[in-house]
């Protein structure tokens, strides 16, 4: 596991995004043969959606020959609604970039048959030969994507019946009407984010600092889920100053004396020769 | 090889949505808005077009519901030609970012109403020209007493109501607004009658106090016809048909305002745009005389010099009509008012599609509407080009 300690968030946003466009770029994507991206919503992934789509205005990256799976949606939202995930992925960056349509995936929340829905993503998923980068954010509570406290780790994509505390901290994007949020998630299993090639997970603020901490200071525990990604292979967690608060000295420092190493996985070093950093 | 989707993407641009003027790329099909979002993820397809528009504004085109000719036509004089002189002024109106319009027929004779109305057909828009949305009928049924420049012996009284409007007009099928007097024998129950026809009244011409002009909305009338010219000045005991704008009846009251710098005063403009900001419609009212070069003019029955853009009946300095188009009255609104440019581009196009009720369909950029719109610099308020469903119909070729 690598820990990427960054100023602020924004430089998060940056390195992230850089990261993307180094894994992107590296991999050479062509027709036959897709860059397979795994992707959140949320407030943490804006900054870098924003500099992504800087780097295709700038013809630096193209989405043409990546395909993108969605970590979650809400059961029963409209699609068009403001807070739903394909409203936010279709305005805050499919609809500014070249992806085909047909390669943009997002789970289904009104589908008829939500089993069927979560196992044909996972089809999908198996399809595309699995996901190359699976980028994700994570709550206070330490969940990753709609795996909350208690999920199953090897969890594959399924229905989530919320949490009353998901749905009291969700209920500001509702009119703070906790009757309005919805109840039902279709969301990626820790497991499915699991078998990604490789893990990148955004952590900025204070408020999320406890959940760092649990994250790699502690055992893997199925009550903060993120924890589960000490087992994965090649998983690296970015956060900024503030999320390291609940940190120990020690944590921070090792992490940081590794930041000349870290900033070669941005500067163009090929994938292979990175994996013998730590 | 991809198939076609037919789609259109204008991209780098701002629109005029919901009232706010976003960035925002705006999808097109088949004459219609799209939503971008539905055809990404439902329909899985990408535009076969995409048009980058250098960061113009994007608005719904304008429409203009009095305009009484242009370009040397008078739709209430040239009976011989009628046809001829419509398609003339709905091209150039183009120019002038209008896609929709109300030919306007002023007060004139049986014979004519005969000759001309059913030559005035309503009809789509295109490369010839903005669609015609159907006749706007100002008079004869006005009050003698605040007739303006309508000629006194061909002005009538509805006594029998529809039948009369019936009898004066013909056939009423091209007809969409009808500008009458309220306070007339036969006015209530007309109005009733041809709104129940789904025919706009417009009040105007009139003295009527404002008691009249309530029962007349009562009775259906949703429009004040250019607001403040031809009918009583507002007075504190009994305001008038001005007064419809703070009235307590529950219907919106519409109002046609020339705002060419001339026909109404700056302030008058902020007390009417202030008291009842919804119901304001810019319209052109603009006579034979729009558009026409610096010159003499023999247009209808009048001799009529154009001089800096300006008519005046030859020799003397009154000012026959207006000569503005729609898209300086917009500007001048906005300076005016010191409104937001939302406002003022919203008074030329959403507020006369709800005073028609077709806002269903015309005056905002809203999905499934009809892709009528401008390009325009919103910095000079200028027209770079006009597109009518989803097709462009005018290019200004000056930068």
């Amino acid at each position: 596991m690598r820990l990427i300690i960054l100023e602020d968030a924004s430089v998060v946003a940056d390195w992230a995004a850089r990261f993307v466009l180094q894994r992107i770029t590296q991999f050479a994507p062509g027709p036959g043969r897709h860059f397979v991206l795994g992707l959140p919503t949320g407030g943490t992934p804006l900054g870098m959606y924003r500099r992504l789509i800087d780097f295709y205005k700038e013809g630096r990256i193209s989405f043409k020959y990546v395909t993108t799976f969605n970590m979650d949606e809400y059961v029963g939202l409209p699609r068009d609604h403001p807070e739903s995930y394909h409203y936010y992925m279709w305005n805050e960056f499919f609809k500014h970039v070249d992806i085909e349509p047909s390669n943009a995936h997002v789970l289904d929340g009104n589908a008829p048959d939500l089993v069927a829905e979560c196992k044909r993503f996972e089809d999908l998923i198996a399809a595309a030969g699995g996901v190359h980068l699976f980028i994700g954010g994570i709550g206070p509570d330490g969940h990753i994507a709609f795996n909350e406290p208690g999920s199953s780790l090897v969890s594959r994509t399924r229905v989530k019946t919320l949490a009353y505390d998901t749905l009291e901290a969700n209920k500001r994007f509702f009119g703070n009407d906790i009757s309005k949020v919805p109840r039902q998630a279709l969301t990626v299993g820790v497991g499915t984010v699991m078998d990604a090639k490789e893990v990148m997970i955004l952590i900025t603020g204070a408020h999320k600092s406890l959940a760092l901490a649990k994250a790699v200071e502690e055992g893997v525990n199925h009550m903060w889920t993120v924890s589960a990604f000490q087992q994965h292979a090649q998983a690296l967690f970015v956060c900024d100053e503030d999320a390291t608060l609940e940190l120990r000295v020690k944590t921070v420092k090792y992490f940081k004396a590794l930041s000349e190493e870290h900033q070669r996985m941005i500067a163009g070093v090929p994938v292979h020769e990175q994996r013998v950093l730590h | 090889m991809k198939p076609k989707s037919g789609l259109t993407r204008f991209h780098n641009c701002f629109i005029l949505r919901d009232s706010k003027i976003i960035k925002e790329d705006l999808w097109i099909r088949d004459g219609k808005i799209e939503n971008p979002e539905q055809v990404f993820y439902v329909e899985q397809l990408q535009a076969d077009v995409t048009v980058n528009c250098e960061g113009l504004l994007i608005a719904p085109g304008f429409i203009d519901i009095q305009i009484n000719g242009g370009w040397g036509v008078d739709f209430s004089y040239d009976s011989e030609n009628v046809k001829e002189g419509v398609r003339k002024v709905s091209k150039e109106l183009l120019s002038h970012g209008v896609t929709s319009f109300c030919p306007t027929m002023v007060t004139s004779d049986l014979e004519k109403y005969r000759k001309i109305l059913p030559l005035i057909k309503k009809s789509d828009g295109g490369e010839h020209g903005a669609t015609v949305l159907g006749v706007h009928l100002e008079g004869p049924f006005i009050n003698m007493a605040k007739k303006g420049a309508h000629m006194e012996e061909y002005i009538k009284t509805p006594n029998e109501g529809l039948k009369t409007v019936e009898e004066v007009y013909g056939s009423l099928d091209n007809v969409v607004i009808i500008t009458l007097a309220p306070e007339l024998p036969g006015a209530y129950e007309a109005i009733k009658d041809l709104t129940q026809m789904g025919i706009k009244v417009a009040l105007g011409h009139s003295t009527a106090s404002l008691a009249e002009g309530e029962k007349a909305v009562e009775c259906g009338a949703n429009l004040i016809t250019h607001l403040f010219n031809a009918m009583l000045p507002f007075h504190h005991r009994d305001p008038g048909l001005v007064g419809l704008l703070a009235s307590t009846t529950k219907q919106q009251v519409f109002y046609g305002i020339i705002s060419d710098g001339i026909h109404t005063h700056p302030s008058a403009l902020r007390i009417a745009s202030r008291t009842n900001p919804e119901g304001l419609v810019l319209v052109s009212d603009a006579v034979a005389a729009q558009g026409l070069a610096d010159g003499n003019y023999r247009i209808g029955p009048q001799l009529v010099t154009v001089e800096g853009g300006r008519a005046y009946v030859t020799g003397t300095k009154v000012l026959c009509g207006s000569t503005t188009g729609l898209d300086e009255c917009v500007a001048t609104l906005k300076r005016s008012l010191d409104c937001s440019l939302e406002y003022a581009l919203e008074a030329a196009s959403l507020h006369p599609a709800r005073a028609l009720g077709i806002d269903d369909r015309k005056g905002k950029l809203n999905f499934g509407y009809d892709a009528d719109f401008v390009m325009l610099d919103p910095e000079q308020i200028k027209i770079k080009s006009s597109w009518i469903a989803g097709e462009c119909v005018y290019k200004c070729d000056k930068n």
